[in-house]
């Protein structure tokens, strides 16, 4: 627990700053929706007419005159982006920056094993994305809440179900990358997943690159999707918790016979 | 590396050797921060691979570059030390903050290298270890604060705890510990007794006068100074009697040479002029 509760402190102004910025983004946007849908028409009209923009974000799929439908692309892909930045960030650094900050052989020289140390950092990354996720929930409810409309449980609890997997997913695999490398952990936290965003993104215009969608956790997390079938899709969902079991356990074989320096 | 190394309990051990000799390393190999490639070794009878944990348990380690987790308090560094070791080192962490006059409440990040250095001590200290084992231990620390330090260090070796001070700085070894090991290249040059250590057949010869010492054998690290001629003399005695009788000398002083020279001596004569 002591490893735990030392990683969420050194955690917190980064996971406040993130849990904000999602959550006051994702608030304003609940808040447009209002004015959004009194002019429903133009706007249904001017999402579809974008070509392959459309089918990119998917807007081609939902009614923008519900709040689920608008809720799933607008807010979608600032949960999406944001929450896959944070998931990234937190877990490629918890492993690396011990060596890059030279504190590895602070934290090693105590009577900690290594695996003890992995499973408690793993344990932190968890708990600040589950945190992050439970906030911006209570912020989606009570944002939805505050401007009157019926709240769409089930597709909001799959939606935030799907982030938080894609979340956990992105996680595994930068975890497994921190084990690895000390320097330029942000960077490849990042770019892991602004690339993965980005197949999704070419995924939805062509249908050639149909099987990027079983590469990209984003494929799961199509918010248009999973307002239409009511359901998320359980095959892609394996496949990405598979790869996070990867990442971690990638990060347990690596960590645990590496040498630290720093 | 290949080091044959043992240091019995209680012992107030030095560590010498220049930059890069592979002191860190050595103790790094102990600490089980990197693996060996071969052999094996035993800190207070258990594996350093397989039994670690144990090992950490009863060791205070104090680093030659102290870093800390940033935005942290010296309290709370040396709270996540003891709790890390699943135990309450308040009153020894207190008792040492105060001798070495160091102020919990800053922050670590505003620290200077000395008082950074200080909040390692007090780290690898208030857990009371069987071992400590310091490498650099005294850099950024002024001329009270290392006597004070020693003073601390004498104490818990007095109370039984075994200490593994590596260093290249030769004075402090010479004033404290009892036994010292001189690395090279990753391998043990000489290990005994300081006093032994010390004692070599050499002698450090100071002359003031004039003196010709071309062709006498024996004579190393001559240094000419405002008419004085320093040398360490390792050759046949009367021959360098003859040499000084036929000079013309004001003065001369035969004294043994400091753990320093010694130093250099051993790596000179292992074939690496330093």
């Amino acid at each position: 627990m002591t490893i735990i509760k030392h990683e969420l402190r050194q955690g917190k102004v980064s996971f406040l700053i993130w849990t904000g910025a999602i959550g006051f983004l994702l608030a304003v946007c609940v808040f447009l929706f209002p004015e959004m849908k009194n002019e429903m028409e133009r706007v249904n009209d001017l999402f579809s007419s974008m070509g392959s923009f459309t089918a990119a974000f998917g807007m081609d799929q939902v009614n923008f005159g519900t709040l689920i439908g608008y809720y799933a692309v607008e807010c979608g892909n600032v949960l999406g982006l944001g929450g896959a930045f944070y998931a990234a960030l937190v877990a490629v650094n918890t492993l690396s920056k011990e060596e890059r900050e030279r504190t590895a052989e602070f934290l090693f020289t105590h009577p900690v094993s290594r695996i003890r140390v992995l499973t408690e950092k793993g344990l932190a990354v968890l708990i600040q994305i589950t945190a992050m996720n439970l906030i911006i929930c209570v912020l989606s409810v009570g944002s939805m809440t505050v401007i009157g409309e019926e709240i769409p449980w089930k597709e909001l609890s799959l939606l935030h179900l799907a982030y938080y997997l894609l979340q956990i997913e992105l996680a595994g695999i930068c975890f497994g990358i921190s084990a690895f490398i000390k320097k330029g952990s942000a960077g490849i936290g990042l770019g892991i997943a602004a690339l993965l965003y980005f197949l999704n993104l070419i995924a939805n215009i062509t249908e050639t690159a149909d099987f990027l969608k079983y590469i990209t956790p984003f494929a799961y997390c199509e918010g248009a999707d999973i307002v239409a079938d009511g359901s998320l899709d359980g095959t892609r969902i394996l496949i990405g918790m598979a790869v996070a079991l990867l990442g971690v356990g990638g990060a347990y074989l690596q960590y645990n016979r590496k040498d630290l320096h720093g | 590396m290949a080091l044959n190394l043992t240091i019995d309990k209680g012992e107030f051990f030095g560590f010498i050797g220049p930059n890069g000799a592979g002191k860190s390393t050595t103790i790094r190999l102990l600490l089980g921060l990197i693996s060996p490639t071969s052999g094996n070794a035993q800190i207070l009878g258990n594996d350093i691979q397989k039994e670690k944990q144990t090992i950490l348990q009863h060791v205070g380690y104090l680093p030659s570059e102290a870093a800390f987790y940033p935005g942290m308090k010296v309290k709370e560094v040396l709270s996540l030390s003891a709790a890390l070791r699943k135990k309450n080192c308040t009153k020894e962490a207190q008792k040492l903050c105060e001798r070495l006059e160091l102020d919990p409440s800053r922050k670590v990040d505003e620290l200077s290298f000395g008082n950074r250095k200080k909040v390692s001590i007090v780290c690898a200290l208030q857990s009371t270890p069987s071992l400590l084992i310091l490498d650099e231990p005294t850099g950024g620390l002024d001329p009270l604060m290392q006597r004070e330090f020693f003073e601390i260090l004498k104490e818990q070796n007095q109370q039984g705890a075994t200490i593994f001070l590596s260093s290249h700085v030769l004075s402090e070894i010479q004033r404290n510990c009892t036994r010292a090991a001189i690395i090279r290249e990753g391998s043990i040059i000489a290990c005994d007794s300081v006093d032994t250590l010390a004692k070599t057949n050499a002698k450090r010869i100071t002359v003031h006068g004039h003196v010709n010492l071309e062709g006498l054998e024996g004579v190393r690290d001559r240094i000419h100074a405002n008419g004085t001629i320093r040398f360490l003399y390792s050759g046949n005695w009367n021959r360098l009697l003859q040499t000084l009788s036929a000079g013309s000398i004001s003065d001369l002083t035969i004294s043994e040479p400091d753990l320093e020279e010694i130093f250099l001596h051993y790596y000179e004569r292992a074939g690496d002029p330093v």
